[in-house]
């Protein structure tokens, strides 16, 4: 039999800390879907899902390398880089491996082959299981700063994942590279904010993001009693569907700060998770 | 002895410009011909990424033997470093200031970056 694609389903936001982690893990728990733990710059999903560690494996990145020797310091490398990760020093290029996107270009137009790529390890992604989920994490290693080829590799990873009809991805905060990297290619987008000016703001720069990508996106308020009502205007205003709502109450926080899902703590939120997953995705549940 | 000096403006009695990479400019003096010429910086002043780097490039190529500037971060004192100029931390004082304690010995160069990554 063939395995079709499953729904992707990408929780993001433009702030951080409005509760894409709870949302994500308590839909993959209904849903009884795999989530991937794509916000490898501090990937927190194991904290509620505290799953057993089944695999990791490492995820590389090419950068280049300088063979001295054969470098004559013409300086076709430095003019090709947009990202200033080669300079020509003492005639001889020197590489700032940090600044790299690992285009493979220096390599390309070097007219000596003075340049090779080698692998730098950026981090690894993990398979986790638990009585409640399938975990899949990416985790960038420490000192390493360029996110999205490991999120790339998050997402990709299959390796003893059951097969799913719906995948959950938990995504960086903002609306940059990670965030973007994270969201291309998805099904749907949900953005979860919170009812404060900066949830707001962020939200706006959020829903500018998917628009331009043109994925489909629904908004999910968190603490959404709290705050104002100008995030719940400005979803009317620009005719998007707020499908999820998740009350302030202290004893969610109190049950997030012990590690436990939202699920345990509020437990009706259940179905309202259930009806919406079944409409976005009929069939995604398993 | 040629040096380089990050600067608000184009005089020697300008202050010295705390920040290397983001500098508005770089004053190259020649200390023995007392001949005073002016490095812009501004392609660097916005750039995203790499300031540090294609500011330590620029200084490079005019050929100077010391820079002065007030903080400077890992990847422009690695590019200094491996072209042999001497680094000097100051800010206290103006650019000329700073050249005169050089040249009579006061001032010492420095052994490491001052800055993280990024400062601004």
């Amino acid at each position: 039999m063939v395995q079709t694609d499953p729904f992707v389903l990408a929780v993001a936001s433009g702030k951080g800390g409005t509760g894409k982690t709870t949302l994500s893990v308590a839909l993959a728990q209904v849903a009884g879907a795999p989530l991937y733990d794509c916000d490898v710059e501090e990937p927190n999903a194991h904290l509620f899902v505290r799953p057993q560690w089944q695999d990791k494996q490492d995820v590389t990145r090419r950068v280049p390398l300088i063979e001295t020797e054969l470098c004559t310091g013409c300086g076709a490398c430095t003019e090709l880089c947009q990202f200033n990760a080669l300079i020509i020093v003492g005639h001889k290029a020197m590489v700032f491996e940090e600044l790299c996107h690992s285009c493979g270009g220096c390599r390309r137009v070097c007219p000596t082959q003075a340049i090779h790529e080698t692998d730098v390890t950026i981090g690894s992604v993990s398979l986790g299981l638990s009585a409640k989920l399938t975990l899949v994490q990416g985790c960038m290693a420490i000192g390493q700063v360029m996110a999205p080829p490991l999120i790339r590799a998050t997402r990709n990873y299959h390796h003893n994942v059951p097969p799913a009809k719906l995948a959950i991805l938990d995504c960086p905060p903002g609306t940059s590279c990670p965030m973007i990297t994270a969201v291309r290619g998805s099904d749907f987008v949900l953005l979860v904010t919170e009812p404060t000016p900066f949830g707001l703001n962020d939200l706006q720069l959020a829903v500018e993001t998917v628009r331009q990508l043109q994925l489909p996106f629904a908004v999910a308020i968190n603490r959404a009693d709290s705050g104002d009502r100008r995030v719940h205007d400005y979803c009317q205003r620009e005719g998007i569907e707020v499908v999820i709502e998740i009350p302030e109450l202290r004893h969610v926080a109190e049950a997030y700060s012990r590690g436990e899902t939202l699920l345990e703590a509020l437990p009706q939120q259940r179905q309202l998770l259930q009806n919406w997953l079944h409409q976005l995705c009929p069939g995604g549940l398993a | 002895m040629k040096i380089a000096v990050s600067a608000t403006e184009s005089t020697l009695s300008t202050p010295i410009d705390s920040r290397f990479g983001r500098a508005k400019q770089f004053l190259i003096v020649d200390t023995d011909s007392n001949a005073l010429a002016v490095l812009p910086n501004t392609q660097n002043l916005n750039a995203a990424q790499g300031a540090g780097i294609q500011a330590a490039q620029n200084v490079v190529n005019a050929g100077v033997q010391a820079v002065i500037t007030g903080n400077c971060g890992p990847k422009a004192f690695r590019v200094l470093k491996a072209a042999g100029i001497a680094i000097y931390h100051c800010s206290d004082r103006s650019a000329g200031d700073a050249i005169k304690a050089i040249l009579s010995g006061t001032l010492q160069p420095a052994e490491s970056a001052n800055a993280e990554s990024h400062w601004s």
